[in-house]
């Protein structure tokens, strides 16, 4: 029984029949955490792979392509020599999920406050619960629905909008009734990413220390004082750390935005309003995948999708880093000792 | 009372006068409670409405036994008749081999973030690149599988290059909600069986796992269900066919997301629209059985310390 491979802990003791700790370090725990390393190895290998891979099949195409890339608008790479940009892919994809953050985030914080500081205990779970069922709908659904029901129901917004705005170009109304437009695909990306941000937001308003909460109270404050002075405040961080997860999620998102956004015509002028369809890196992949037959068409839409990629990785890594940075609440909260507390679990809720 | 009164400063007109809740500060707290309310009903909206659509619209079809065991084979969207069975088989056979794969690597992975890991520097790398993965676009996972699978290997296009890019967005799903429950399973526990002899492989084999174990199939459907909806990769390493196929290596295959993304340009056609709507129905029914299941299993299994 005694393990003769000497590994075993300096500090045990001489007489070996009081304490034996096992087989330490023999076949089954090396073949294990073997195991286990290399698959922890494994993920981070896939992240590389996933960039390398992507890389490597796009150079080819980059190297042939006859027009900027970055900044052309052309996309034509079954073309001799191909010519293709992401310039109009870019802005479409930045557009419309910017817009959705802007109309998700206020919403998904006012859910948030909702189920922790106003719902009746009792209410609380079952509401957040059917929230988060809003991220269980498969997005081809969401597509179907935003396009057939949803849509409809906008034309008047964008009507109004466009009429008041219009000289603004970004808000230009088209001369079209077409309402499968960015505005149209935004707002249901912002019902797609609704849940997210509502279950991150949640478990750090959740975490409000109660001091500070009784504090604000006891000096007379009101619930919506306690939560602008108290909350809020501790979980800013947190909620634009949601946020951000959000927007890499709106900016992949890709079939509730090919059903919804119509493409424009090949000759047709650029458009920047937000009120014409337009395509986004996700959508134009995903509508050409018939067109990947030759080596440089597929290097031009892996091109496409590697841009996709670093972007989302630099977004998710910028929420996550602001994650690290701050225990919830920031510095001003830090000195505070908060008793009983469970370390912090972000992304927990993913 | 007396006293307290006598004692108190008279009121100079500048320090914050704390008393009473003057009309603006009730009113401002009126209308944050009442937006604040009213954000989470606005929010409920798309839901009901969603499931309302999908539910009135789809029903229809699927009280019809041949939707459960029928395939479109032979039916053109003029036409009704058919069934979803060669989808739902698709559906199911693609995400079981993506769970089949993604799990034991979830599970291992959080045994190392857990276990062996904790507070290292390695980990920290690996736990960052969870989080990277994690919001890596559906997308992009289809068009790194497509890289390896169709432009370098040469393969064709099957069901089970779906499987291998649903992996990678399976795979952080399970791997963190492991890791959460690993998390909780109390030390005492782990030094109870080293303290008996048990090495340290046995000890998370037959005792930390088992105690998670609840935990981890709550992630593991959860990590499902969020894979079965998935079209995208579908649309590009796939191909949609309307034959009953079985075999995930050989030949198109028919899912429930390509199914509706078939019919839904031409949902002018009544038998196509009643067929997009219930295999929408259909694929919800699945996606949600799973999420209800997974919150049943969790308010059941939920690890007790101590």
């Amino acid at each position: 029984m005694s393990s003769t491979d000497g590994t075993a802990p300096p500090d045990r003791p001489a007489d070996e029949r009081t304490m034996d700790l096992g087989p330490v370090g023999h076949l089954g725990d090396r073949l294990f955490s073997g195991l286990a390393r290399g698959s922890g190895g494994l993920v981070v290998l896939i992240v590389a792979f996933v960039g390398i891979f992507l890389l490597a099949l796009a150079i080819p195409s980059l190297a042939k392509n006859d027009s900027n890339f970055l900044f052309s608008r052309i996309w034509e790479p079954g073309a001799v020599p191909p010519k293709f940009g992401i310039a109009a892919l870019f802005y479409t994809t930045v557009v419309s999920s910017i817009i959705a953050m802007a109309i998700a985030v206020p919403i998904a914080v006012g859910v948030a406050l909702f189920t922790t500081y106003y719902a009746p205990k009792r209410l609380a779970a079952p509401v957040s619960h059917a929230i988060d069922l809003l991220a269980a709908v498969p997005s081809i659904i969401y597509g179907l629905w935003g396009i057939l029901l949803f849509a409809p129901l906008l034309r008047p917004v964008i009507n109004g909008l466009g009429t008041a705005l219009g000289w603004i170009p970004i808000f230009e109304k088209p001369p079209t009734d077409n309402v499968g437009v960015v505005f149209t695909a935004s707002v249901v990306l912002a019902i797609m990413i609704l849940p997210v941000v509502t279950a991150i937001s949640r478990e750090i308003f959740a975490q409000t220390p109660i001091a500070h909460r009784e504090g604000a109270l006891a000096l007379g404050s009101t619930r919506w004082e306690m939560i602008r002075m108290a909350v809020l405040p501790y979980g800013r961080s947190g909620v634009v750390s949601a946020s951000m997860l959000g927007l890499g999620r709106a900016l992949g998102e890709t079939v509730a935005v090919l059903i919804i956004l119509s493409v424009p015509n090949g000759n047709d002028p650029w458009n920047s309003s937000i009120f014409a369809g337009g395509e986004t890196f996700a959508s134009k992949i995903a509508n050409n995948a018939a067109e990947f037959d030759s080596p440089e068409k597929t290097g031009a839409y892996i091109a496409a999708g590697l841009v996709l990629f670093v972007v989302t990785f630099l977004v998710n890594s910028i929420a996550r880093i602001i994650v690290d940075r701050s225990t919830p609440g920031g510095k001003r909260t830090r000195k505070v000792k908060r008793v009983g507390d469970k370390p912090q679990s972000e992304g927990a809720t993913l | 009372m007396t006293t307290l009164a006598a004692n108190r400063p008279a009121y100079d007109g500048k320090t914050l006068d704390l008393t009473g809740k003057s009309g603006n500060r009730a009113f401002k707290n009126t209308l944050a409670s009442v937006l604040i309310t009213l954000c989470f009903l606005v929010a409920l909206i798309p839901l009901v409405w969603i499931l309302w659509t999908v539910i009135s619209k789809g029903y229809g079809l699927l009280a019809d036994a041949g939707w459960w065991s029928e395939s479109q084979r032979g039916i053109t969207v003029r036409r009704e008749g058919g069934g979803a069975y060669h989808a739902i088989m698709g559906t199911l056979i693609m995400s079981l081999i993506t769970a089949l794969i993604a799990v034991p690597i979830a599970i291992m992975g959080a045994v190392y973030l857990v276990e062996y890991g904790r507070g290292t520097r390695a980990a920290r790398v690996v736990s960052f690149m969870i989080d990277i993965l994690t919001g890596v676009p559906s997308i992009v996972a289809a068009l790194f599988i497509y890289a390896v699978w169709i432009t370098v290997f040469g393969f064709n296009r099957v069901g089970f290059a779906v499987s291998l890019s649903l992996v990678l967005l399976m795979l952080p799903v399970v791997l963190r909600s492991t890791e959460e429950m690993l998390k909780l399973v109390p030390d005492e526990l782990r030094e109870a069986s080293y303290a008996l002899g048990v090495p340290k492989w046995k000890t998370i084999l037959k005792v930390v796992v088992p105690t998670a174990f609840g935990g981890i199939v709550t992630g593991v459907m959860l990590g499902l269900a969020r894979v079965m909806g998935e079209t995208a990769p579908l649309l590009i390493l796939v191909g949609y066919s309307k034959n009953i196929n079985l075999n995930p290596f050989d030949g198109f295959m028919g899912a429930l997301p390509t199914m509706i993304n078939q019919d839904r340009t031409e949902l002018a056609l009544q038998p196509a629209a009643d067929r997009v709507w219930a295999a929408a129905l259909t694929l919800i029914l699945l996606v949600l059985l799973l999420n209800l299941l997974a919150r049943l299993v969790a308010r059941f299994s939920t690890i007790k310390s101590k």
